[in-house]
């Protein structure tokens, strides 16, 4: 190992994040400099906690340098806990409270129309990310993390898991492709992830690993709530396999895409008509509905032309597709807003949820509306329509009131 | 030396003496009523200023020497030029080099383009500052360089500390975008264009001796006299004073911070849901990133209902001017133009008007304007529990802003304070500020991303919120979550020296600022 280890990131942009560098020494005790841009109002609190963690990894003898340009604690914990696992072989981890808002699971159909893709060892991206009310965060592991930086980012990831109040969106975290993939998880999985995206899924069993691997570290650590797998298919043999992946795990709760990698697997350019991935597309959301699950458009990626991103959304609806990735927080609000249901669904959903609540109150087991029989799946879905027209105002909170004069 | 202070209406403890000069310390909103009278400069006659009225001299310096610079005596200026300003250091240059001492600045703001100020500091050209000292001079004055105390007022408490005789001008130079050899001179024209100079208005009413400084001369008469040459004893004409890109500079461009504009919105929201917004409303938002979207918020939701605003408060703006050539806005009412689409507005455009503290902030006027405004916008960097605030401090102590008009605009209908409930891990609400700028009873709603607390006070707007889908909160629910995100932050630590006075509008001392320990 080496005896001397960094992480983290400084330079004149960086805030709410910080830089470590540890020099592990053969006597002398630990000397921690410490240069804080809030060093008035949280110096001991930072020395605190930068001697726990080394005492809690028995590190006697060191010299830790932080620079530290505003990082909240999860933050600095992750940099000091990857300078010191740099330094020396360890699987145990230095893990701080787990916030009670985190400790909830989802439901395999949760609202997803949007997805806000967070990179993984950009801290700063992540603190107000749920302010903005996506359906999801991504943390990513994968592209927007270099290869140098996995390590790191992957504690970043779990302390955020933790720690990090995403003020009810779903969390989700990408990890990397397999076989790398599989060790992300042991940093993911066992601290309440709501669901893995599987990048560049090209088959069934590779979904089924990762099925595999979520279960054992469940089991290990003694948690059973729902973990779900979002497959992303970005080859051409994904797109044939679609359903195969689809159907793989009952974990699977969506379907993906992601069409930069595609078109290039295509050997095609990438068109504002969008011809080229015209057939990938809809074969992925009818292998998504074939195995019942959500299918989930790729992203849109100029974040400054919010009419074209509209656009796109209204045409991914058209498809079938339930959601759609966001790079940049002023998506989020476009997209939610195309997604939103029309008014002839929102009408249809009234009379199902109503027809529901009327067999309810008579007790019967079985909803119809006229002569149909209506499937709880339908009933579901509706009520999710409501739910969401409701969020975004284009009915009143009382609309049975009004619905029922 | 034992100081004796005294607990002021804020709970801050007052020294009784600033400066060696008594003060009075903070009694409360709108209980120091002063008597007396004006102060009044001494009458010049006309027969002593040259006949065929040219008043020009050859430099800076010879101005300054004939109007009788001496130790110890209070020169000032005016920031309309504000981080492009060229005159105010060689004013303290040539002051220096005629080997002045002890004299005391009385900027209406610095920026940082008068760090060089600090060298005059340094070797006993200049003994405090009397007004904003932003960055560098801040920093110079919060480490305890500074001989004397600063004392920082608002853009209304300079007129009223000039008009009461708080404060004698001995000399007031007054930088002018074009000018005449009569004295006359106006910001709307010439290179330096910063569109008016209402900010030099006391100056050259009440000092002993005004010089104009200007780099665009022009024959007699120099319409619209926005500063009169009646009052001025000479005029200097210079290569040039100052560097038109900082002049316009500001912030003035809509943040495009995704969480910045995710408050601004929420403001926007907030003021439309309580009603704010309606036909014939005032408005003033600042030059900020996030109050500049706010502004543009404001003209989205006004389209949409087809409504109009009957005037905004300046400082004026490429959007504000927008709005009014739109038809959005009747009249703009402006203080400062932060960019050359509001310098050429005020030109052309009657509606668009300039106005001075006299008009809009002036403690001793009979009624200003401050108080007309339905909404105002202004920025913190810290809130207390109580809804106490402060402008001019960090958290860790440092001095580093000037308080501009922000107390003034306390007294609009609705203060509201759009801020992110933390910046860089230090939390924004906190039980006690560092410095008090502002009563908590004049503001109203503080806005952060994560909810919105509104001063119990105001019940009017908490009825109207009750059933709101809008994330209200008590500040302490904010304070807590802020604190929960960032750790509790712990206390600072400040020396016992009193590095700076914060004055209130009517004169009284609202808090002081101490020395930073390093």
């Amino acid at each position: 190992m080496a005896h001397i280890g960094t992480a983290g990131n400084q330079g004149p942009g960086i805030r709410s994040d910080c830089y470590a560098a540890l020099k592990i020494k053969k006597s002398g005790g630990i000397k921690i400099i410490l240069n804080s841009k809030v060093d008035a109002l949280y110096k001991n609190s930072i020395r605190d906690l930068a001697q726990q963690i080394l005492d809690f990894y028995k590190v006697e003898h060191a010299e830790l340098e932080i620079i530290d340009r505003g990082a909240i604690s999860l933050v600095l914990a992750a940099r000091i806990e990857a300078v010191v696992k740099e330094c020396l072989e360890s699987d145990d981890e230095f893990l701080l409270d787990m916030i009670l808002e985190n400790q909830h699971s989802t439901e395999k159909d949760h609202k997803r129309r949007s997805r806000l893709y967070l990179p993984g060892n950009s801290p700063k991206l992540m603190l107000n990310a749920g302010i903005h009310k996506p359906d999801a965060v991504i943390l990513d592991l994968e592209d927007s993390v270099a290869p140098d930086k996995k390590a790191e980012a992957r504690l970043v990831v779990r302390n955020s898991l933790r720690g990090l109040n995403f003020y009810g969106a779903e969390r989700m975290v990408r990890i990397n492709q397999l076989p790398d993939g599989l060790k992300d998880l042991e940093y993911v999985v066992p601290h309440y992830v709501n669901l893995i995206l599987l990048p560049k899924c090209e088959t069934a069993d590779q979904v089924k690993a990762v099925d595999e691997k979520i279960t054992q570290l469940l089991a290990e650590a003694g948690l059973d709530h729902p973990v779900y797998i979002m497959p992303i298919i970005e080859s051409a043999l994904g797109v044939v396999n679609a359903y195969q992946i689809a159907s793989a795990s009952e974990r699977v709760a969506a379907l993906a895409i992601g069409l930069e990698d595609y078109t290039a697997d295509l050997g095609a350019q990438r068109t504002r008509e969008g011809r080229e991935r015209f057939y990938a597309r809809n074969q992925l959301v009818n292998a998504a509905k074939a195995a019942g699950i959500q299918a989930i458009d790729s992203v849109f990626s100029d974040v400054a032309d919010m009419e074209a991103l509209r656009e796109v959304v209204l045409e991914a609806k058209s498809l079938g597709f339930d959601g759609m990735g966001c790079i940049h927080p002023r998506q989020i609000k476009v997209i939610h807003e195309a997604f939103a249901p029309t008014e002839a669904e929102i009408t249809k959903a009234k009379k199902i949820v109503l027809a529901f609540d009327e067999a309810a109150e008579k007790g019967l087991g079985v909803v119809s509306l006229g002569s149909k029989m209506i499937d709880l799946p339908v009933v579901k879905r509706a009520q999710n329509t409501i739910s969401i027209a409701l969020e975004a105002g284009l009915i009143p909170e009382n609309w049975k009131e009004t619905e029922q004069e | 030396m034992a100081e004796k202070f005294t607990k002021n209406a804020v709970g801050r403890m007052i020294p009784e003496k600033i400066n060696g000069k008594p003060v009075i310390p903070f009694q409360g909103v709108h209980k120091y009523i002063t008597d007396g009278k004006r102060y009044a400069p001494p009458l010049s006659s006309s027969a002593n200023f040259p006949e065929d009225g040219n008043k020009q001299v050859k430099d800076l310096k010879t101005a300054l020497k004939n109007a009788g610079i001496k130790d110890g005596m209070t020169i000032s200026t005016h920031h309309h030029f504000r981080n492009g300003d060229l005159i105010a250091n060689q004013i303290f240059q040539a002051a220096s080099e005629m080997g002045m001492k002890d004299l005391v600045w009385f900027p209406s703001a610095s920026f940082p383009c008068h760090e060089p100020i600090i060298d005059f500091l340094k070797d006993g050209t200049i003994h405090h500052i009397e007004g904003s000292m932003n960055g560098p001079l801040g920093r110079f004055a919060s480490q305890g360089h500074m001989r004397g105390a600063g004392v920082l007022r608002s853009h209304g408490g300079r007129y009223q500390a000039v008009q009461d005789g708080e404060v004698v001008i001995d000399i007031a130079v007054i930088a002018a975008p074009t000018a005449d050899s009569f004295g006359n001179a106006n910001g709307l024209t010439g290179e330096s264009a910063c569109g008016l100079l209402g900010f030099a208005l006391a100056d050259s009413q009440y000092a002993h001796k005004v010089i104009v400084v200007t780099d665009n001369l022009v024959p007699f008469p120099c319409i619209p006299w926005q500063i009169q040459g009646n009052y001025v004893d000479y005029v200097v004409e210079v290569d040039q004073i100052g560097i038109p890109d900082r002049i316009i500079s500001g912030t003035t461009r809509i943040t495009r911070s995704p969480d910045r504009l995710f408050i601004a919105e929420l403001t926007a929201k907030f003021c439309d849901e309580v009603g704010i917004i309606k036909d014939g409303f005032s408005f003033q938002a600042g030059a900020g990133g996030t109050s500049l979207a706010i502004g543009n918020y404001f003209g989205e939701i006004m389209r949409k209902k087809g409504i109009k605003a009957r005037f905004a408060r300046g400082g004026s703006n490429q959007y504000l001017v927008d709005m009014l050539e739109e038809g959005l806005i009747d009249y703009i009412l402006d203080g400062q133009t932060f960019d050359l689409a509001g310098v050429r507005s005020m030109r052309e455009n009657p509606h668009h008007v300039n106005t001075s503290p006299f008009t809009s902030y002036n403690y001793h006027g009979k009624g200003n304007f401050a108080g007309i405004v339905d909404v105002v916008i202004l920025g913190a960097t810290e809130v207390d529990v109580n809804y106490n605030a402060n402008v001019v401090t960090h958290s860790d102590g440092y001095l580093l802003h000037g308080i501009g008009g922000w107390q003034n605009c306390l007294f609009s209908k609705t203060v509201i304070l759009p801020i992110p409930l933390f910046r860089d891990r230090i939390p924004i609400i906190r039980d006690e500020v560092t410095t008090i700028c502002g009563p908590g009873e004049l503001i109203d709603v503080i806005v952060t991303e994560r909810g919105i607390a509104i001063n119990p006070r105001r019940k009017d707007l908490l009825e109207k919120t009750a059933n709101s889908k809008l994330p209200i909160m008590t500040i302490e629910e904010l304070k807590a979550e802020g604190e929960r995100i960032c750790g509790v932050p712990e206390p600072v630590k400040l020396g016992e020296r009193v590095i700076a006075a914060i004055n209130w509008v009517d004169g009284t001392v609202i808090d002081v600022v101490y020395q930073v320990i390093e």
